[in-house]
Formats: C-alpha cells, sequence, structure tokens
C-alpha cells in the first residue's frame, strides 16, 4: 500500500472524525456538568439522522441545512428529557440512572423502528460524488463540508461556554454543584439547559452524518458505543478531549478498513473500548472520572 | 421461608402447585409462553446475583448464554457430544470468560457503569467474531440435527424430547437457581456481597477480600449463565451470533429482575411471569391490528415489544425502583414486617 | 514490644503535605488519642494505617511485623480494626446483618457471627434496633454501629475515627464507660481520633497531637494540654 492512500485515508479519517466529535462533544458536555452517563445518546443521533433524512424528503433540504433545525429540536427534547424524567432519578445509584437512559434508549430505537423500519435509507446529493483534488490527495465533497459544519457548531459551542452568562453559569455547575446552588443559580434550569445543549450538539452531528452515512435504527447502539470509546480516550467531561478523541477514532478507523477486512471494522472498535477502558480511565486530556 | 405470613405461604404453595401441573393444563401455545417465563427467571436470577448481591451492573449477559449455546451445540453437532456433557463444557467456557472480564474490570478498577460499558464491549466483540468463525456456522447459523422423532419421548441426556420435557428441565434450573442463592445469600459469600455492594471501602476494613468475591459473583453467574445457553440451544436448535448475543438480549435479561426488583429472590420470577405474557398480549395485538388494517402491515411487530420492554425500565425506574415485588408483597401482606427481602 | 510503631509516615496530595514524617507508637492495652486542630492530617494518618491508602513514605509495624502498604483488608487481618469518620454502613443492610459481617471475619458460621455481632450490638446499646436498616438509624446510631462492627473483627488495635461527634454529654460518658469497660475486660487498645476533649481526658493515658501533618507533641494528657505549642496551635500565635 502506497503513501498516497494513507495520506488520503489519514485525511477522511480526520473529516470524518471531526463529526464523531462534535457528537461526542454532546455526551461529554452532558457527562461533564451532570454526571449522567447518556446511553441514549446513539438513539438521539439517530433521530438527527431521520430528521434530515425527513427534511430532505419534504422539502429536498441539504441535511447541512438542516443542522439548525435538528440542533433546535433535539434541544427540546434534550430539555424535556432531563427535566420530566432524569431529574426525578437524581437520588438513586448511578446504575439505576444508567439503566433509565438504556430503556429511554430502547424506546427510541423502537419508536424509529415502527416508524421507519429496519432498512438502511440515505440521501442522494447532486454533489455526493464530487471532490477536489490537491495533488494527488482526494478530498470529497461531501465529506469536507460535514467537517466543517462540525467545526463551526463545535465552536460556537466552544464560544458560548466560554463567554456566555449562562455558559459560564453551566461551568460553575460542573465545578461545584453545591456552590452553585449556594449562590442562588437556578440549578435544574441548567441542567436543562446543558442536556437541551447537549442533545443539540448530537442532533447537529446527526444530520451532519447523513452526508457521510445511511441511516437505520440499529445504528444507534454503535454509535452510542464509538461516543463512548471517543469521550473515554478524550477525557468523560473534556471538550477539547472530545474532539481530538473523535480525530483519533476516524483516523484510526480509517486505517485500519484499508489494513483489514472492512466487515471487521466494529471489532476493532469494540477491542479498542477494552482497551481505552482498561488503560485510560481518566482519558488522554486527564480529568477525574468520579 | 420463615419470614413468609400464612398468606404469603399459601400464595407460594399455589405458585408452586400451578408449576408443576401447568402443562397438563394448558394449550401448547401457552407451553411455550411458560418457559419463555422461566427461561427468562433463570437468567434473570443469574443477574441479579452479580447487581442485586454484589452491587455489579453487566449488560453483556447474553454473552455467556451464547458462549454455553454455542459450545454445548458446536460439540453435539459436530462430535455428537449429548448436551448433559456438553453443559460442562459450557459452563466452563462461559465461567472463563467471567473470569476474564472479573479480573480485568477489578484490577484495573473499572468501577460502576464503566464496568457496565466493558462487559458490553466484550459481548459485542465476541458476537463480531462468533459472526466470522466459520467452524460455528458464522452468520449463517449454527444448525443442531433434530429428527421428528426426537420431539417424542424423554432423553435428558441428549436435551430431545416432548416439549413438556423442555418445561420441566428449565422448571428444574429455575429452582435449583433459586434455592442455590437464597442458600448463597445467607451464607458468608452473600453477607460479604451485600457488604461489598454497600460500601466497598467498609467491607475491606472489616476483612472482606473485594477482589475475591467480586470475581466469584462473575464468575458463578457467568456459569449459570452458561448453563442457560445449553438449554437455548436445544431448544431453538439453530444460533445465529446476531439473535443468541446482541446486546437487545443482553438488555432483554436484565428487564425481568428490574421490574420484578433487583437484589430480591423472587423479583426475577415475578418479573418474568409479569412481562413476558404482556409481551406475548403485546405482539399478538400489534399483528392483529396489522390483519385489521389498523396499523400499516410493514410496522415491525418487535419494534412495538422492544418499546414495551423500554417503557416498562423507564416506569419502574421512575416510579418502583425497588421494583414491584416488595411492593406487591407489603400490599397483600405475603411477608411479615421487617426484611422483605425475600 | 509496642503494639503499633508508626516511622516517618508521610502522604502528599498534589503537593500539599497532608502528613510529613510522622512517628509514634502505641504500647499494648489502653487507649491513645490523636487529636489536632482540623486538618491536621489525622485521618489521613488512620487511612495510611489501616491501608486505606499508600503511604510516600515511612513504615507502619503491628507487633513488629511490617504491614506498611497493606490492603485494608489484610490490615484488618493483620488485627487492626476501624471506624470512618463519614460513617459507611451497609446501608440496606439492617443492624444486626451489618456488625454479622464483621463477626464473619473470625466466627466460622454465620450463626455465631450473628450471635457474637448481637453481644457487641448489646455493648453498644443497640440491642432494641437489630432489625432496623442501617440507613434508617440517627447519626450517633451509626457512630455505634460503626464501633460494633469494627469491635466485631476482634482487632487488636481498634481505630476510632471521632465516634462521639455529635453525641449528648451523657451519651459520651456512656460510650466512654463502654469503651474503657472492653479495654479493660478484653485487653484491646484503641487509638482515637477526637475533638470531644471531655471524652479525651477521660480515656486516654497518652496523648499525640498533630499540626500542619507534623507531630507536634506528646505526652500524657495533663502534659500536652500545658504545652505552648499546642495551645498556640490551638488558640492562635500570640495567644500566650
Amino acid at each position: 500500500m502506497d503513501t498516497v492512500t494513507i495520506i488520503n485515508a489519514l485525511v477522511s479519517g480526520l473529516l470524518t472524525g471531526l463529526v464523531y466529535g462534535l457528537s461526542a462533544l454532546g455526551l461529554s458536555v452532558i457527562f461533564g456538568v451532570i454526571r449522567i452517563v447518556n446511553f441514549a445518546h446513539g438513539e438521539l443521533m439517530v433521530l438527527g439522522m431521520f430528521l434530515a433524512l425527513l427534511l430532505f424528503r419534504w422539502l429536498g433540504l441539504d441535511p447541512l441545512w438542516s443542522v439548525p433545525i435538528g440542533a433546535a429540536l433535539l434541544f427540546l427534547v434534550g430539555y424535556a428529557l432531563q427535566h420530566f424524567v432524569v431529574r426525578r432519578v437524581a437520588y438513586l445509584p448511578d446504575h439505576m440512572q444508567f439503566l433509565l437512559l438504556a430503556g429511554i434508549a430502547i424506546m427510541l430505537v423502537s419508536a424509529c423502528l415502527v416508524a421507519f423500519g429496519p432498512d438502511a435509507q440515505g440521501v442522494q446529493l447532486d454533489y455526493a460524488l464530487d471532490s477536489f483534488a490537491l495533488g494527488s490527495l482526494i478530498i470529497d465533497k461531501v465529506r469536507l463540508y460535514a467537517a466543517l459544519a462540525a467545526i463551526a457548531v463545535a465552536s460556537a459551542l466552544l464560544l458560548f461556554f466560554k463567554y456566555s452568562p449562562t455558559g459560564r453559569a453551566i461551568r460553575a455547575c460542573a465545578d461545584n454543584h453545591l456552590g452553585a446552588k449556594v449562590v442562588g443559580l437556578n440549578v435544574d434550569r441548567l441542567y436543562a439547559l446543558t442536556f437541551g445543549i447537549g442533545a443539540a450538539c448530537i442532533g447537529a452531528a446527526g444530520c451532519i452524518i447523513l452526508l457521510l452515512v445511511q441511516v437505520h435504527p440499529y445504528l444507534a447502539p454503535p454509535y452510542t458505543l464509538l461516543a463512548f470509546i471517543v469521550v473515554i480516550i478524550g477525557g468523560m467531561g473534556s471538550l477539547f478531549g472530545a474532539l481530538l478523541g473523535g480525530i483519533l477514532i476516524g483516523v484510526a478507523e480509517e486505517l485500519a478498513s484499508i489494513v483489514g477486512e472492512p466487515s471487521l471494522k466494529t471489532a476493532f472498535s469494540f477491542a479498542l473500548l477494552i482497551v481505552v477502558l482498561l488503560l485510560r480511565p481518566q482519558g488522554l486530556l486527564g480529568r477525574a472520572v468520579r | 421461608m420463615s419470614d413468609l405470613t400464612a398468606s404469603g405461604r399459601a400464595a407460594l404453595i399455589a405458585f408452586a402447585a400451578l408449576l408443576l401441573v401447568l402443562p397438563w393444563v394448558v394449550s401448547s401455545y401457552v407451553l411455550s409462553v411458560a418457559v419463555i417465563c422461566l427461561y427468562l427467571a433463570y437468567v434473570g436470577q443469574a443477574w441479579n446475583l452479580m447487581l442485586g448481591f454484589a452491587g455489579l451492573l453487566s449488560i453483556g449477559h447474553a454473552l455467556f448464554v451464547g458462549l454455553g449455546a454455542y459450545a454445548s451445540g458446536y460439540l453435539f453437532a459436530k462430535y455428537d457430544v449429548p448436551p448433559a456433557i456438553g453443559i460442562v463444557a459450557a459452563v466452563a467456557i462461559a465461567m472463563l470468560m467471567g473470569a476474564v472480564i472479573g479480573y480485568l474490570g477489578f484490577r484495573f478498577a473499572i468501577g460502576g457503569v464503566y464496568f457496565a460499558l466493558l462487559t458490553i464491549a466484550f459481548a459485542e466483540f465476541v458476537r463480531i467474531l462468533l459472526e466470522h468463525a466459520k467452524f460455528l456456522g458464522g452468520t449463517q447459523g449454527l444448525f443442531l440435527p433434530v429428527s421428528q422423532e426426537s420431539r417424542r419421548g424423554v432423553d435428558l441426556i441428549n436435551l430431545r424430547g416432548w416439549p413438556e420435557m423442555y418445561y420441566y428441565v428449565i422448571l428444574a434450573l429455575c429452582l435449583g437457581a433459586f434455592v442455590l442463592c437464597r442458600a448463597l445469600l445467607e451464607s458468608r459469600v452473600g453477607y460479604y456481597w451485600r457488604a461489598i455492594r454497600d460500601n466497598p471501602e467498609a467491607a475491606a476494613a472489616v476483612g472482606v477480600d473485594i477482589f475475591r468475591f467480586r470475581m466469584y459473583a462473575v464468575v458463578l453467574s457467568a456459569g449459570m449463565t452458561g448453563a442457560a445457553g445449553v438449554f437455548r440451544a436445544f431448544y431453538d436448535n439453530l444460533l445465529f451470533p446476531d439473535q443468541v448475543l446482541n446486546i437487545e438480549k443482553s438488555i432483554e435479561i436484565t428487564l425481568a429482575p428490574i421490574v420484578g426488583g433487583v437484589g430480591t429472590l423472587f423479583g426475577p420470577i415475578f418479573g418474568a411471569f409479569v412481562l413476558t405474557p404482556l409481551s406475548e398480549l403485546l405482539t399478538d395485538v400489534v399483528e392483529g391490528l396489522k390483519d385489521l388494517g389498523i396499523i400499516a402491515k410493514n410496522v415491525k411487530t418487535d419494534g412495538a415489544k422492544l418499546l414495551f420492554w423500554g417503557l416498562a425500565v423507564v416506569l419502574i425506574v421512575l416510579f418502583k425502583p425497588t421494583g414491584l415485588w416488595p411492593w406487591v408483597c407489603r400490599r397483600l401482606g405475603l411477608v411479615k414486617a421487617p426484611g422483605a427481602r425475600s | 514490644m509496642a503494639l503499633l510503631e508508626v516511622e516517618g509516615l508521610s502522604k502528599s496530595f498534589r503537593g500539599l503535605r497532608a502528613v510529613a514524617d510522622v512517628s509514634f507508637t502505641v504500647e499494648e492495652q489502653g487507649i491513645v488519642a490523636l487529636i489536632g486542630p482540623n486538618g491536621a492530617g489525622k485521618t489521613t494518618c488512620f487511612n495510611l494505617i489501616a491501608g486505606a491508602m499508600r503511604p510516600d513514605a515511612g513504615t507502619v509495624r503491628l507487633s513488629g511485623a511490617d504491614i506498611t502498604g497493606l490492603r485494608a483488608d489484610r490490615v484488618c487481618d493483620a488485627g487492626i480494626g476501624r471506624t470512618f469518620q463519614l460513617v459507611k454502613p451497609f446501608q440496606d443492610l439492617t443492624v444486626l446483618e451489618n456488625v454479622t459481617v464483621g463477626a464473619l471475619h473470625k466466627s466460622a458460621t454465620v450463626a455465631a457471627a450473628k450471635r457474637d455481632a448481637a453481644r457487641f450490638l448489646d455493648l453498644m446499646e443497640l440491642s432494641d434496633k437489630l432489625h432496623m436498616h442501617a440507613a434508617n438509624l440517627t447519626l450517633p446510631d451509626r457512630k455505634r454501629l460503626e464501633v460494633a462492627r469494627a469491635l466485631a473483627t476482634a482487632p487488636k488495635l481498634l481505630l476510632l475515627d471521632e465516634v462521639m461527634a455529635g453525641l449528648r454529654p451523657t451519651e459520651t460518658d456512656r460510650m466512654v464507660a463502654a469503651l474503657k469497660r472492653l479495654v479493660a475486660e478484653t485487653g484491646l487498645t484503641i487509638l482515637l481520633i477526637e475533638h470531644v476533649m471531655r471524652a479525651v481526658m477521660a480515656l486516654s493515658h497518652h496523648v499525640i497531637v498533630l499540626h500542619h501533618g507534623e507531630k507536634i507533641s506528646e505526652g500524657t494528657p495533663e502534659h500536652v494540654t500545658q504545652d505552648p505549642a499546642v495551645l498556640e496551635c490551638y488558640l492562635g500565635e500570640g495567644a500566650i
């Protein structure tokens, strides 16, 4: 195998990885602030994908233009989920909260199954096969657009957390739950906002990734696990870590698929999850898990 | 059953009697549903040993079913080894897998929810490996030879015979698991498990070797679940990695104990007997509505069942996190006031 | 030979020296108190001895045997029982079951362990609450439960971390009397962290004072309460 193939794989992995990173960002935000492991992550992402699919079918909308709509709707879903459901089980042990989200995940996946059936469905875009050539380096147009969109959404999120008063208040909650309550922040509302923002991120990533992948309900569990891998590598709760982890996984997957049989690609990710769990409970960018 | 009230004892005896005579009084369809109930009660009991007793959450238990099923099924299909012997290999291989997961998880201090992720990762990893294992049939499936005449009679060595035989086999397994778990709970191991579950640090301070007793829990639970795999293999006679050990099957295993009551002995049984008939009923209703044209034909009936499962978990965690069984016990006065834990 | 010998024990958290080069010995039989202002490193000291944390440096010997850095359950096997400052009961177990877990350390059967447990619960005046769930106990009762559970492992040395905190004076006196009786009857040795000076003075024959992770004084209760270094750390500089 020659260098050109490898470089092409690296670039394409990097671009896909940015979308993974954006999705994982959603998981990381939710965990970092509310300290809950969102087991329904992939399901929310698939929800975003189906939404973009419907918008494409009904209105001919490019999935990239569905990003704001997907983000807004998933924000509402996330907000409602935290406000009406997750908030009520804060007193239960971690594993019960985890099971609750697993239950929600099953409901979402089966609802998609009932509504859309089990078959893979995608969008046909007129620029789907276009690509830019830089010398011998070939970059798919869709992949580049997807990555750019992911960067745009992720930047907006990072700016929000850094500069907006609400973003800062949320970070205060993450650092010190009790302290935030003491200084009079409405922690319940901020948590709901956080879950909403996290879900919006996931929804945006779902819309974007429809450019690259066909959607079906059973995509959800692998996406959940993929996001876990990304976030555990990057460090639970670390935002840059999630992006970095996403890129790493994207690149690793591409490289694995040019080396080995593509169907073993998933086995590779699970093996990776095991290794990552064993070696890096705090992630590459640190920050304690518990 | 010393802590049962008179009505509790009566209910228990009535339930036991009903289970014993069931095959003689119900249709073959109801019997097949009862087999599913007992199967889920059995694996639920095994799973509950880990979470309910020792505080270890596994969402990869279908892995052990799969290993047990494939081990005994392969030995039978390929070498004519009867399941009565194959079960030894099945349980051993499941225990070994449990030991590997436990060892890695506990040595590397992977706590709580991360341990659950580890179990999922192992289950999915093995599933994909099985899909690529040509000698086990891969995605084409592994078929166990079965003939029409072997559907009659009673051959416990080869696990072949009337449907009623399968019912009594799984009933016996269920009873065995119940008796075993009850004995364990009241032994040293049980005390230590519950201590570790409630507070590992305090357990260590009173001299409990946390690593060792957690290993016991995982290995034992895995072995019990592996035995269920043997039953599955010879009841279904065909095995697909995607159907035996996907993540949905792992979640299915957790349902009965969660609904019935995590950590209780009757919870998994009660949960299985509540959930299974309900989801069967739901399947029938959906099919019926399809026939009537109220629901589109292409709607997946399985989807409706899954939806119900998810809803059941969500409702239980939200409103009765200790499960239905302790609540039913109190309501019906089946157990004497303190220690509603039976 | 002393029962417990601690030598040069040190532990830092992210560069902060919680325990710095602390050495002391505890002779067999009797009650020794470890006192000091908040943040003096007393509980860290306990955690290092009991194996909940590994020391950065130093050794811990019990009856001459090196137990430095052993796992908590091995330290218990060696003969040290402990309580936790922030009580850690087994929430979903009853009071009797909680102590039975401790008693199983030495008892051959569960039935024997239950009998032992009942005895220690009687000693700690919890006999009327045997079948209550630990989660439903009041704080003073939980503290008593901690002591009973640690006692049930039949230790040579018992580490008690602020078991009197939150008790009323009469309750403190009863606890003091129970502990004294225990030491006299069983030959148990106790090392306790305590803020309730009334208990310290009534119980201990020897007091060790920690401040900022270092040992600043030790001796009889009368001696340390008159030591200027001790008064200064409690009352602030220039108080004398």
